[in-house]
């Protein structure tokens, strides 16, 4: 961990050190998680649109009393550690979007509150290969009342090319979700994404304003 | 005189780094921005000095995190730290922790004018 997934090519202009800093007016930073299935290809997403080089960090959780084999004792918690990627993009002088690529596997869940709290909303990122592996991710998202917008990542092997219809039946997916097609590969179409999802949530925001 | 980095895998390193410490401040979030106040000051431990360093510029906790190659607990306790002694300030993000507050439209549409702009 501490440095980067791969792709040196990636970034933009760099300190010595290879970090790009932040202008010294940031001051409000803001997140977005991408969530879907290993493979799916969510550093792909994040790196498309990130300034930065991918990153890659970790979390140690302590799980304690979750269905675990308490024995008594601090020795009877288990810990396990998280890894995960983020980029960034700087959106004005002070405000920095961070952009979470986040472990899909149902064991991994529990942490959602404690890492992902406060996030502005997320993409759910499918596979049409896999398309069991976000049925998870969209279950808990609704659980948690994060809003959120379903990109199908278009793989060059894609041959099936189930429609968005099909692919909303499939997923048993609301109307009022936004489901878009996506090349996680693409600047242009990673940029689609993010926009389609801060245009939904602007919709809600707008429409609890009205309401309220 | 500075310690030498601990630069082992092994939790003990973590132990090391933390005193013993587990308990983390909760007020950094991944995205909270910490800025250095001060220069790193004689006797201070390594990632002590490292963090002043890398905040010479607004830095993010998970920025923070994957450049000291620590966890982001360990690396919210060595800020707690600094913040006690005034070494650093934090920028916190406006929406809370709370899964209750919605950004307003306001915000959003600062974000949507900004990553349209890309």
């Amino acid at each position: 961990m501490g440095s980067a997934t791969s792709d040196p090519a990636a970034s933009g202009s760099t300190t010595t050190s290879g970090r790009k800093p932040l202008t010294d007016a940031a001051e409000t930073g803001l997140k977005i998680v991408v969530v879907g299935g290993f493979g799916v290809g969510k550093t792909t997403l994040v790196r498309s649109v990130s300034e930065i080089r991918p990153l890659n960090t970790e979390e140690v959780m302590t799980q304690a009393g979750v269905g675990v084999d308490e024995t008594g004792g601090v020795t009877s918690k288990t810990t396990t550690t998280v890894a995960f990627d983020f980029g960034r993009i700087s959106l004005n002088e002070r405000m920095v979007l961070y952009l979470f690529g986040a472990p899909g596997q149902e064991r991994f869940w529990f942490l959602w509150d404690r890492l992902f709290s406060g996030t502005l909303g997320a993409v759910v990122l499918v596979d049409t290969r896999r398309m069991d592996d976000s049925w998870y991710a969209i279950d808990r998202l609704e659980h948690h009342r994060t809003p959120f917008v379903v990109a199908v990542n278009r793989f060059d092997d894609d041959t099936a090319r189930h429609s968005l219809d099909e692919i909303r039946l499939a997923l048993a997916l609301p109307d009022h979700v936004p489901l878009i097609d996506c090349d996680a590969r693409v600047r242009t179409s990673g940029k689609h994404v993010l926009v389609s999802l801060v245009d939904h949530l602007y919709q809600l925001a707008l429409a609890q304003e009205s309401a309220s | 005189m500075t310690r030498r980095p601990v630069d082992t895998g092994a939790p003990d390193r973590l132990y090391t780094v933390t005193g013993g410490r587990s308990r983390a401040d909760d007020s950094f979030d991944l995205v909270t921005l910490v800025v250095a106040e001060c220069g790193p000051s004689a006797g201070m431990q390594s990632e002590h000095v490292r963090i002043l360093d890398l905040c010479r510029h607004p830095t993010a906790v998970v920025e923070l995190a994957a450049e000291l190659a620590l966890p982001i607990t360990v690396v919210r306790i060595l800020l707690g730290d600094l913040l006690a002694t005034g070494s650093i300030t934090a920028r916190h993000p406006r929406l809370g922790q709370t899964a209750a507050s919605h950004p307003d439209t306001a915000l959003l549409q600062e974000v949507l004018h900004g990553l349209r702009n890309l």
